[in-house]
């Protein structure tokens, strides 16, 4: 069988689905949230490379690195809060995390 | 249909690690298993005919994503099982959200495909034989130029939130002050004496 457009969407819509999971089942672990996060991002990645091809235009490409970018830069900084919080706290517990409120 | 096994085998093992990511006890695991996720995607990309953002996904992903996740979890000293506790009382709250998008997710996917009848056929997203990376940049420099430098600047600004946010002054630790040396004056650090034969420095 020939592989259409709708496969891709199936894998994509399938890996955002897990992504979503993640964040609910581990909602304690900062680390696998963010990880979770990713997930989904890559599962966007995957919908706009697979209309790309399949459309024929460039321009989802060009829209999925700029998803990467941004990515890159939520998972950055993502970190860095996360490493200065437990500098300060001693643990990464998501309860407390209320606290950095001004 | 040598491509048909090739999308076969990297879609299940996506899913199926990107599973793991989530249900992993160890969390050096799970970034391990985001890593095959992420390999498995460029892989994909790779079939679609996008090889430049396959192997961007592999520089950026694997090769910085990732290796500052396994660095903060291997960095932070966390108890994970602690964390791990909750992993059943969220569950069927999770199952039923993931249900209900995985179906509302198929439900589009499939009724776009009847809509459009037969799927279109897969074509390489570039004109002539000029390469993928080579028809991204004539796009990307031109038509784009400036949603181009709109990413460099949201990488910048990043780059200086994460320097700031981590970076921390502890009072008390020697460290040079370069400033202060360069600054300093030869009547601060020099001083002529006087000194009669016979008497020594007193």
């Amino acid at each position: 069988m020939e592989i259409g457009l709708v496969h891709y969407l199936f894998v994509a819509g399938a890996l955002f689905t897990i992504g979503c999971f993640g964040i609910f089942a581990n909602a304690k672990n900062v680390i696998i949230i963010l990880m979770s996060i990713e997930l989904i991002l890559l599962a966007v990645n995957i919908n706009l490379v697979a209309f790309s091809a399949f459309l024929q235009n460039l321009e989802g490409q060009i829209f999925a690195m700029m998803v990467l970018t941004v990515a890159a830069a939520e998972a950055a900084v993502g970190l860095a809060i996360l490493v200065t919080y437990f500098r300060n706290r001693g643990n990464i517990a998501v309860e407390d995390i209320n606290q950095m409120r001004g | 249909m040598l491509a048909s096994i090739a999308f076969y085998v990297l879609s299940v093992i996506a899913v199926i690690s990107a599973f793991a990511v989530i249900s992993a006890r160890n969390p050096v695991h799970s970034v391990l298993f985001l890593i095959l996720t992420f390999f498995t995607s460029a892989g994909l990309f790779v079939l679609l005919g996008a090889e430049f953002l396959a192997m961007l996904l592999v520089v950026v992903y694997v090769g910085a994503v990732a290796v500052l996740f396994l660095f903060v979890v291997m960095m932070l000293d966390v108890d994970f099982a602690e964390l791990k506790k909750g992993f059943l009382s969220y569950m069927p709250l999770g199952a039923l959200i993931a249900l209900a998008l995985m179906g509302e997710l198929a439900l589009v996917a499939s009724a776009s495909m009847s809509a459009q009848g037969a799927p279109i056929a897969i074509a390489p997203t570039q004109a002539g034989d000029i390469t993928n990376a080579e028809a991204i940049g004539h796009v990307l420099y031109t038509e784009y130029l400036l949603v181009f430098q709109m990413a460099g600047l949201v990488l910048f600004v990043a780059m200086i939130g994460a320097i700031v946010l981590t970076l921390r002054h502890r009072p008390g630790v020697k460290k040079q002050d370069i400033a202060a040396q360069v600054g300093r004056k030869r009547s601060e650090g020099v001083e002529l004496k006087d000194i009669r034969p016979g008497q020594g420095l007193g």
